[in-house]
């Protein structure tokens, strides 16, 4: 069978126009507790490989788990912040496939009896659209060794292919979040999807239950696609797309997904269905293993562990514990910043939050917050294609610099001189200042002497100031603030200027 | 019910990862017969009135705190390894595997 | 008293001389292992003789009890245990190909407890492969022999356990229970054994078999020997999830009150499904005479019914497949055990786990796997392994019934005597029909107690059982003692004192 060199493609608003595409969306996060879902053995990260590992996460002989109460408890949060029903009882069970990476030979995971279901969460597009995503389930269960492969390219030598296991990893507890079909995103499905992935992620820094870093792992999206024709048509059948590491790869993921499907329907062809494996260098999927539909899991009840039945009071406990969600706390800041709602939409977009909340209790106002974080150093963080948060700049740091300008100290144009000496590393904005000799001159004399030469460059300016035409000024002003290099504060050089001329 | 194929018992054998020989499938086959259809009467009692006993003595709610314990040395644990290298474990290429 | 004389003690009775004084654990110790040396070339009861490290022990414990130091009850005791149980530091096989040479990094629970108490751990003991079986013929590394007749099986799977205590080799030892491995080998070996209440003894360091069934418990010669045991190994355990939470009962209290013979006020209910067709005369006609001594001793007996009894070897032999099928997925060559490498193509991670267990596993264990495999598959889950738990309630219900009309439930152990061995190897269902009588207790979770019922006609042991309601252990421990101090009484001794003397190696 030939297989085609490049993958046809239908433009992707072509798509849409013609199909309605349906996702389903599963998240699994890593639970930040201290020890593994079943067994004591620290869960901390980049140890040296398999020095964290007891015998029931090696899945030894004889091993028997034992459930962390503390997972539990973080699962049960993220059950009630997704508005889902949390069990009367649930169970454990048993995955059962063969995996180097699996110690067991199967996974503990939840299988008709989840700890929290049939709930919901509103998510917020860029323009302030929200859409609601129903959630089927979020379930626990353990996540596994970590495979290195090693060999291969080099030709096939007898034993030149092998892989390195590592089983630190195998036994740290996972929360799974699957999605009900999303239906009626129509072009916005790339959106809604990258959408979705990051409401979570905001949910869970939230509630304290994981550090939730994509880029690290802590958070992983599997996304799945379908098309059919119009809304009504009963679903498609849908690929599940794996290794989306990052917010803008689920987007991605999804809107090449759409094109690409769209293309084997319009050649009237079938999508298969599989998991395919998304590439970042190249923006698109490829075919991997069949669909996990095909592999017989052989799921029974885990015979080891006993059901977790939380009792109303306990989850009560956990519901009225729940911190602030964040779309509350946005609502909330907004109002206390009197940002509009483009502003604050703004913010959020550009992950500027925590940030602004930062520099405020830093000192600024919140006008002042928004206008470095979302101008200067937007910029900035787009030119070196970074984060905002990741630029080497606090905000305790922008706080400070706008106190300084706040005291007169330094002027704008110098507060961003100084803002580029933080940047490059040369120190809190006090020390730039120092440093650079940045103060805005507050010593009259020097600023006379320097009106007094400019005035003398230029003596028809006297004469038409004093004759009533105050435009000139302004290159008086030019020339001073060139001659002290800016540093000196152009109202009060202004106010200068006409004493002298006038006075 | 249903017998037990030399089909069904090489399908088996291929889900539980053991390899037979052909005559093992086909002894296997015979036997396993033999004892499906005497095991396939529990479906006869097992009406849907019937709840399901998993556990022998009904407990729920058995938790650990979130406290950690000693791991085991990793050099007794790699020792026992068919093979190891750079403190891991060195298993055979897993087919399907991306780098 | 000369060393060979030591091993004859009663488990309890050496620890009353241990503690006197008289003897020292070091002499006990080496007259056991004088023992496994003289006789076990026959026997084959042990896989792995641990002297050093027993002898180490009993030095240890010699010298604290020399500092007046206050030490365990069995302290110095010699114990052997069955090679399911992970012992750090000395090699654990389940019997099986797939671990020859494995040596866990770490103590079972109940093995850190016989630790701590101070017994010296004279070795492991043979068993049917990964506790699969009633013969221990299913054992990678050779037959056990039953010390009454060497021609013939010990019983299983924890033939190894019996027939050391049997023949004297170790006063005490650690069995499992899934289906009847502790009590069916009692029964054929004229030693008694206990299935402790599911949960009651700690299931981790036990390599699984049916995690739902399996229970580690004493072997030993005399009632008031397991009682001492279990209680040393019993207990909640918080590594194991499904260890009971309570303290255990008083057995030993319970043994000692028994051994008066006094059972006035006792209800004693006989199983109708568990005698009858199947069952040979001998060992019938020993059943009732203990029904007889029981009566004697003030019990009343009725006769109750469980009807569901007669599906429970349905529902264990596809419950216990399905369990196991996924507990031994993890015997795959990768991270411990053997490995093997397919003989031709590709040495894949795939291939490498199928040639490895193709090759590690025997007969029976492959049997089983693809019958657990087969019915936990899609398809076939509800009519096979839901059905059998679904049996397995109608079991529960059956001894809550039975429990109503009496304390304790009785009946022959096993149908038969010792058979010979290779005898039924070529015929599993027939073999697995030597634990319908055990195989119904494991399925509800109940304890039970095997102990010596007599000689059947053709002049091997026969096993009477005894059951009791969950988490009530002490009844069977009363109830034992006292059939056994009034059996011993019509036999002038016990029982094994018939057994004939084994040919001593030189």
């Amino acid at each position: 069978m030939t297989s085609p060199t490049t993958t046809d493609l239908v433009d992707y608003d072509d798509a849409v126009a013609r199909f309605d595409p349906v996702l389903g969306i599963e998240v699994h996060v890593e639970l930040g507790t201290r020890t593994k879902m079943f067994d004591g053995a620290p869960a901390g990260f980049g140890e040296e490989p398999n020095t964290s590992v007891t015998p029931v996460s090696l899945g030894l002989p004889g091993s028997l788990p034992v459930v962390n109460g503390t997972a539990v408890e973080y699962a049960i949060r993220i059950g009630l912040a997704l508005n889902c029903e949390i069990a009367q009882s649930c169970r454990f069970a048993r995955k059962n496939y063969f995996y180097p990476d699996v110690p067991k030979n199967f996974q503990t995971s939840q299988y008709d009896e989840p700890i929290a279901h049939d709930g919901w969460v509103d998510v917020e597009l860029e323009d302030g659209t929200t859409f609601r995503v129903e959630i089927e389930r979020a379930h626990m269960e353990e996540d596994a060794g970590k495979n290195t492969h090693v060999g291969g390219a080099t030709g096939r030598i007898h034993g030149a292919e092998y892989s390195l296991v590592d089983y630190n990893r195998a036994g740290i507890p996972l929360v799974e979040i699957v999605t009900r079909p999303i239906t009626g995103a129509g072009d916005r499905a790339p959106e809604v999807a990258r959408a979705y992935v990051q409401t979570l992620r905001d949910l869970f820094r939230a509630l304290e239950v994981s550090e939730a870093r994509m880029e690290r792992g802590n958070v992983r999206a599997d996304v799945n696609v379908s098309l059919r024709p119009t809304p009504d048509s009963p679903l498609g059948t849908r690929t599940e797309t794996k290794n989306v590491n990052s917010f803008r790869s689920v987007e991605r993921a999804v809107r090449y997904e759409i094109s690409r499907q769209a293309a084997v329907l319009d050649a009237g062809g079938t999508v298969v269905q599989e998991t395919r494996h998304w590439h970042e260098d190249t923006g698109t999927t490829t075919s991997g293993r069949i669909k996990s539909d095909a592999e017989d899991y052989r799921y029974f009840p885990e015979p080891d562990l006993v059901p977790i039945a939380p009792d109303r009071a306990w989850v009560e406990e956990i519901r009225a514990a729940l911190p602030e969600l964040p779309a509350a706390r946005r609502r909330r800041l907004q109002g206390e910043w009197g940002y509009a709602d483009a502003e604050m939409r703004d913010v959020v977009n550009a992950g500027a939050v925590e940030l602004i909340e930062a520099t405020t209790a830093a000192g600024a106002s919140p006008t002042a917050a928004r206008k470095w974080w979302m101008g200067e150093l937007a910029r900035t963080a787009k030119q070196q294609e970074v984060e905002l948060a990741d630029l080497p700049i606090t905000p305790a740091q922008i706080g400070q610099l706008q106190g300084l300008v706040d005291s007169g100290r330094i002027n704008d144009k110098l507060a961003r001189q100084v803002l580029e000496g933080v940047l490059a590393g040369e120190g809190d904005p006090e020390a730039v200042v120092q440093a650079r000799g940045l103060e805005v001159v507050s010593d009259d004399g020097p600023l006379l002497a320097a009106i007094d030469d400019a005035l003398a460059a230029q003596p028809d300016i006297a004469e038409k100031i004093r004759g009533g035409n105050l435009g000139p000024v302004g290159a008086i002003i030019g020339a001073v603030m060139k001659a002290t290099r800016g540093q000196a504060d152009a109202a009060r050089v202004r106010e200068l200027v006409l004493e002298r001329v006038q006075g | 019910m249903s017998s037990l194929s030399r089909d069904e018992v090489a399908r088996v054998a291929g889900l539980a990862r053991i390899d037979l020989t052909p005559d093992e499938i086909d002894r296997l086959a015979g036997e396993l017969d033999v004892i499906v259809e005497a095991v396939a009467r529990v479906s006869e009692i097992a009406t849907p009135d019937v709840p399901a006993t998993s556990h022998p003595l009904p407990m729920t709610n058995v938790f650990r705190a979130d406290e950690p314990v000693a791991p085991l040395d990793r050099d007794a644990v790699l020792a026992a390894a068919p093979a190891a290298r750079d403190g891991k474990f060195l298993v055979p290429q897993i087919l399907g595997e991306d780098a | 008293m000369t060393n060979a004389d030591l091993t004859r003690l009663s488990a309890a009775q050496l620890a009353d001389r241990l503690a006197a004084g008289d003897v020292s654990s070091v002499d006990a110790t080496q007259a056991h292992l004088d023992r496994i040396a003289a006789v076990d070339d026959a026997v084959h009861a042990f896989l792995h003789v641990s002297a050093e490290e027993a002898l180490a022990t009993a030095r240890e414990v010699d010298d604290r009890r020399a500092r007046g130091e206050e030490v365990h009850a069995l302290a110095g005791v010699p114990i052997a245990v069955k090679d399911v149980v992970v012992t750090k530091g000395l090699p654990t096989t389940a019997g099986s190909r797939i671990l020859e040479g494995w040596v866990p990094p770490y103590d079972a629970t109940l093995v850190e407890r016989i630790k701590a108490a101070g017994l010296p751990i004279l070795g492991k003991t043979n068993m049917d492969e990964f506790a699969m079986g009633s013969s221990t013929e299913h054992s990678a590394y050779g037959d056990t022999h039953n010390p009454w007749d060497l021609d013939r099986i010990p019983g299983g799977s924890g033939g190894g356990s019996a027939a050391a205590v049997a023949a004297y080799e170790a006063p005490l030892a650690i069995g499992t229970d899934t289906g009847g491995s502790i009590r069916q080998p009692a029964a054929v070996t004229g030693t008694v054994g206990v299935k402790p209440t599911y949960g009651s003894v700690s299931r981790y360091g036990l390599i699984a078999l049916a995690s739902s069934l399996d229970q580690a418990g004493p072997v030993t010669r005399t009632v008031l020997d397991s009682a001492l045991l279990h209680e040393l190994i019993g207990g909640h355990d918080p590594r194991d999830s499904t260890s009971i939470p309570e303290p255990l009962p008083s057995l030993v209290e319970a043994a000692r009150a028994g051994a008066s013979g006094d059972l006035t006020g006792l209800r004693v209910g006989i199983v109708t499904e568990l005698q009858g067709e199947g069952y040979q005369a001998g060992v019938l006609a020993r059943f009732h005479e203990s029904l007889e001594l029981l009566q004697q001793a003030g019990a009343t007996l009725v006769e109750v019914s469980c009807p569901h009894f007669t599906y429970a070897l349905a529902a264990y032999y596809l419950i216990l497949p399905a369990e196991a099928s996924s507990n031994l997925a993890k015997f795959d060559g990768m991270r411990f055990g053997l490995r093997v490498e397919p003989a031709q193509g590709p040495a894949t991670a795939e291939r490498v786990m199928a040639a490895t267990r193709g090759q590690g596993f025997g007969d029976e264990v492959k049997r089983r796997i693809i019958l657990g495999t087969y019915a936990l598959s899609a398809g076939y889950y509800d009519a096979y392994y839901g059905s059998a738990q679904k049996v397995r309630t109608l079991i529960q219900r059956d001894f809550a019934a039975a429990f109503a009309q009496a304390d304790v439930l009785v009946s022959p152990t096993a149908p038969t005597t010792a058979f010979k061995l290779g005898e039924k190897l070529d015929d599993p269902l027939a073999m697995y029909l030597n634990d319908v009588a055990t195989i119904p207790a494991n399925l509800a979770g109940v304890p039970g107690l095997s102990l010596p019922s007599g000689l059947s006609d053709d002049g091997l042991p026969a096993g009477f059982q005894i059951l009791a309601p969950a988490k009530a252990d002490d009844r069977l421990y009363r109830v034992g003692a006292a059939l056994e101090a009034l059996l011993e009484q019509s036999w002038e001794g016990p029982l094994l004192a018939k057994a004939p003397e084994l040919e001593v190696a030189r």
